[in-house]
């Protein structure tokens, strides 16, 4: 076994990412599109943190970034939901497909 | 040593495997048990890496707040015990071609570069090394971002408050 380095982080991150983008395409339920979003950005953060470890050992910025981009995350998903549970009162349903129109 | 890349391996296995599973399986339930798995294997890499902070953040905010969440909205909109529909068999096969292929793309180019580092003496990331530029001014502080999502969270939980009081309003007119 090689021992593990950046690149090997990046595969993964780069695995998570393309395995959330995915489940974005195939579902259509909302709250399993809001966890492929969060897959994500999980893997961007994965992906700051590695950098900011093997190629920018003397600064702190990868890890400012994760921190600021789990903050957002975390907002996000409060949002998100509050308009999953709106539509799920006025539609009975939180398939994409039943929200089409507009307004209403 | 070994012992080290075994527990990478292990913990890498852990978060694709979960990540796999959540995006492909038909119970709702199941899928958010499995991105919690999948959150906390990442959270094994950030301590693996020695980022101590960043993997107690990614538990606390991820696992303890994001995963609940999404748990109760599981509850709150889902009736128990029925299953996903499947998607259509060519969305499937489109989806998986175009994650396979951006997989391709996005590894022979990581494969093609040569990350070189810039050689500089490795600052510890500490709580107080964190801190202390979290909120500095200078030229490595970040105190203007910090106020930044301090205001988009204020702004996030008076969004949310605005949104579930005109359902309410809807559902007593």
């Amino acid at each position: 076994m090689m021992e593990p380095g950046l690149y090997h982080i990046l595969f993964i991150s780069s695995a998570l990412f393309f395995t959330g983008v995915f489940g974005f395409l195939t579902r259509r339920n909302l709250v399993t599109m809001l966890m492929s979003i969060e897959l994500i950005l999980n893997s961007v953060c994965l992906n700051f943190v590695a950098f900011n470890k093997y190629v920018w050992p003397g600064r702190l910025d990868g890890v400012f970034f994760t921190v600021f981009i789990i903050a957002i995350a975390a907002a996000e998903a409060a949002v998100a939901i509050a308009i999953i549970i709106n539509l799920y009162r006025s539609h009975r349903s939180i398939d994409v497909e039943v929200a089409e129109e507009l307004k209403g | 040593m070994m012992g080290s890349t075994i527990i990478f391996y292990l913990l890498a296995a852990m978060t694709l495997g979960s990540a796999v599973l959540a995006v492909t399986t038909r119970k709702i339930f199941r899928a958010a048990i499995f991105l919690l798995f999948s959150l906390i294997g990442i959270a094994g890499i950030y301590f693996w890496l020695h980022y101590e902070f960043i993997a107690a953040v990614q538990i606390v905010v991820y696992v303890g707040g994001i995963v609940v969440m999404i748990i109760f909205s599981i509850f709150l909109t889902q009736q128990s015990g029925d299953l996903l529909p499947s998607p259509p068999q060519r969305r499937t096969v489109f989806s998986l071609l175009a994650a396979l292929l951006g997989l391709a793309l996005v590894g022979l180019q990581i494969w093609k570069h040569d990350f070189k580092g810039d050689g500089a003496t490795a600052v510890e990331p500490s709580v107080m090394n964190i801190g202390t530029r979290m909120l500095g001014t200078g030229a490595e502080g970040y105190a203007l971002p910090f106020e930044v999502v301090s205001m988009l969270l204020l702004a996030a939980m008076v969004g949310c408050i605005v949104i579930a009081m005109r359902a309410a309003k809807n559902e007593t007119t």
